[in-house]
């Protein structure tokens, strides 16, 4: 589990599931605590106001309360999509890479297909025909969603497959649905939860691009559906920004923490695009400039990363074995032009 | 040469499920579609134009695999029937007069952000560090988690609304005939200038990365420090020997990103009342138009297989080693 401990070291990882939380926190108690988005209560358009913090809608609703309302019914399906994907991604792409055979190229065929495949034209003539609801969107996201997910995880199969401990589980014999989801999904953590993240990006943001488009359910409050009545009600027109600009900004903010939290395993998982900052300043002690290629190292815990690098002697720079998949990144040292 | 036929073949494929899919999605859905067609055009359209119609999709008593191999018939035959939203115009028209706008909307802006993007990141990743490496990247990461269309509302209500500078709506202004006059061009860039800048806005980010991931890895090669060592001129290693290495993953990403942006593209329209596919699309849900619904559907599919076809192409230009 050192890769979950890794993520919540990292300061992009930290402050993007701050973020998360505190929309969690929003999306779990926070409908209770506002009023009823959906009744009309204020004056029509009325600008934010110590009574409405952001206004009301044409109908006189709280945009406040809707915002609120609104983060529960879209980030649970954002979520919940973002798991079957990831799932069903994982799923296909094991599947193709451990199989392989006609299975993959079947697979792999099917997954680049639907990779291909505008989603946004497809999921409208999808929503079009099904009945306007949460069921029908997850269906129709998860349907134009999963393919990405398969092809990133199917190419790290292939790459496993070749590994020791399959091959001992293999000649073990054990079965090779064992080997598929209790050898191969647990060592895949980090482009799983990547895959994950991303695909609750897409989820959100599908979902909200569609029920702009109006093929949600109209009646319920999401925040696709703010922002569909918002845009047909022609508020811009009418220069009630305060109907438009909360939601897009939480669905920003949402989007944002979760690709910071992809952003740092990026860098767990590839040092090389770790932050240069420390190298740099390490390097500043010893006189070097630094040269292109930025080096694969780890410094002593705590030393640097305290920002208080200048009081102490200078770090010992040791290159870090194992957590690296690729020897050669390995073994390189650090490359000061001196 | 092979691999442009392989991948011409997929692409072929990848037509000939997207068109089945459209096939099967009314058949699998629940209710009935002819019924539906028939309630939908009652009183607009003679009987025997109605049957017609059933038939372009398919909708007869006939077994499934027949009413399959009418529908392919008709849709080779450039038969996507009628539209409902602008009746009597026929599907084909009505997609064909908005085509055009779409691509250059999404073509121009595409164009931009990939090659802005990727010299951003090309920039990014040569000062590894530097103020550009540390402010670019999260900030057009923030900007690309907005949803387009939101963008490009902000864009329309600020620069648009309350500025005045950009005209809100249309492609170009309503007293200009369509042709190759300057008045006509240019009211035709002034109008693409607000939905081109959201759609670059939000997608630079991806560019920008990618460039500067690949381009942080190339940098460690040996040839880099090689070149370096027998003193070529920095932009020379910069442009020469490391961008042209880091800009071919850059461009495979090139082609699978066309469908995302202009899915992307097809909201911003509608929030500009552009008169391309994405308005068109916006009609057809409005007046349940599943005829143009479903045209729109295959017409942007190809233009995107197209449009990865040529990147194939380019592809092949770029990178010897698929020209083995």
């Amino acid at each position: 589990m050192s890769f979950f401990r890794d993520l919540l070291q990292n300061r992009k990882a930290t402050f993007g599931l701050l973020i998360l939380g505190a929309f969690a926190l929003i999306a779990l108690v926070g409908p209770w605590l506002v009023r009823d988005p959906a009744e009309f209560l204020g004056d029509p358009l009325a600008p934010p106001s110590t009574e409405f913090w952001l206004g009301t809608t044409r109908q006189g609703q709280d945009v406040f309360a809707q915002t609120i309302a609104g983060a529960r019914t879209s980030l649970v399906l954002g979520f919940v999509v973002g798991l079957v994907v990831t799932f069903i991604g994982a799923t296909i792409g094991i599947a193709a890479g451990f199989l392989g055979g006609w299975v993959d190229d079947l697979l792999s065929l099917l997954t680049n297909v639907f990779l291909i495949m505008p989603g946004l034209p497809l999921a409208v003539v999808l929503a079009a025909y099904l009945e306007a609801g949460p069921a029908s969107m997850a269906f129709v996201l998860i349907l134009t969603g999963w393919a990405w997910n398969a092809r990133v995880i199917r190419a790290q199969t292939l790459s496993l497959a070749q590994k020791d401990f399959v091959k001992a589980a293999l000649v073990g014999g054990e079965s090779r649905l064992r080997i598929m989801f209790f050898e191969l999904f647990p060592n895949m953590t980090s482009i799983i939860v990547s895959g994950f993240i991303g695909a609750t990006v897409y989820a959100i943001g599908a979902q909200v691009g569609l029920e702009f488009l109006g093929l949600g359910d109209v009646s319920q409050v999401t925040w696709g559906t703010n922002l569909y009545w918002a845009s047909n009600n022609q508020d811009l027109l009418t220069e009630s920004w305060w109907t438009i600009a909360p939601t897009g900004i939480c669905v920003a903010l949402v989007g944002f923490a979760l690709v910071l939290v992809n952003f740092a395993i990026d860098e767990i998982t590839n040092p090389r695009l770790r932050s240069a900052g420390a190298f740099n300043r390490i390097l500043a002690q010893a006189g070097a400039t630094a040269g292109f290629s930025t080096p694969v190292l780890r410094t002593q815990p705590g030393s640097v990363s305290s920002a208080k690098a200048d009081t102490q002697v200078p770090p010992v720079l040791r290159t870090q074995p194992g957590s690296v998949s690729s020897a050669k990144a390995g073994s390189r040292g650090p490359e000061g032009e001196a | 040469m092979r691999f442009l036929l392989r991948r011409l073949g997929f692409y072929l494929l990848a037509a000939w499920v997207s068109l089945t899919l459209n096939f099967l999605i009314p058949r699998l859905a629940p209710g009935d579609p002819a019924s539906a067609l028939q309630a939908r055009f009652q009183g607009r359209l003679e009987p025997s134009a109605l049957a017609a119609m059933k038939k372009v999709f398919g909708y007869t008593d006939a077994p499934l695999y027949v009413q399959y191999f009418d529908y392919v018939k008709s849709l080779l035959h450039g038969d996507f029937g009628i539209s409902v939203a602008y009746f009597p115009a026929r599907v084909t028209e009505v997609i064909g007069s908005g085509l055009m706008w779409t691509l250059f909307l999404a073509g121009t802006s595409v164009v931009i952000s990939f090659v802005l993007g990727s010299a951003l990141g090309l920039l990014a990743a040569w000062r590894r560090g530097g103020w550009l490496d540390s402010v670019a990247p999260p900030a057009f990461i923030f900007l690309g988690a907005f949803p387009y269309f939101w963008m490009a509302m902000l864009l329309l209500f600020s620069l648009g609304f309350v500025g005045g500078w950009f005209p809100v709506r249309h492609a170009y202004a309503d007293q200009l005939t369509m042709g190759w006059n300057w008045p006509f061009v240019l009211s035709a860039i002034h109008h693409a200038v607000l939905p081109a800048t959201s759609i670059v806005i939000a997608s630079l980010g991806g560019w920008l990365l990618g460039m500067r991931n690949t381009m942080i890895g190339i940098l460690a090669e040996d040839y880099i420090t090689m070149a370096q060592a027998k003193g070529l001129s920095p932009s020379r290693v910069m442009l020469h020997y490391a961008a042209r290495n880091a800009l071919l993953p850059n461009i495979t990403g090139f082609g699978m990103a066309l469908g995302f942006v202009l899915s992307g593209s097809l909201l911003t329209e509608i929030v500009f009342s552009y008169p391309g596919q994405g308005f068109l699309l916006f009609q057809a849900v409005k007046s349940q138009d599943f005829p143009l619904m479903q045209g729109l559907f295959l017409s942007i599919t190809v233009a995107v297989l197209a449009a990865n076809w040529l990147v194939d192409v380019a592809y092949v230009f770029l990178d010897p080693r698929t020209r083995r």
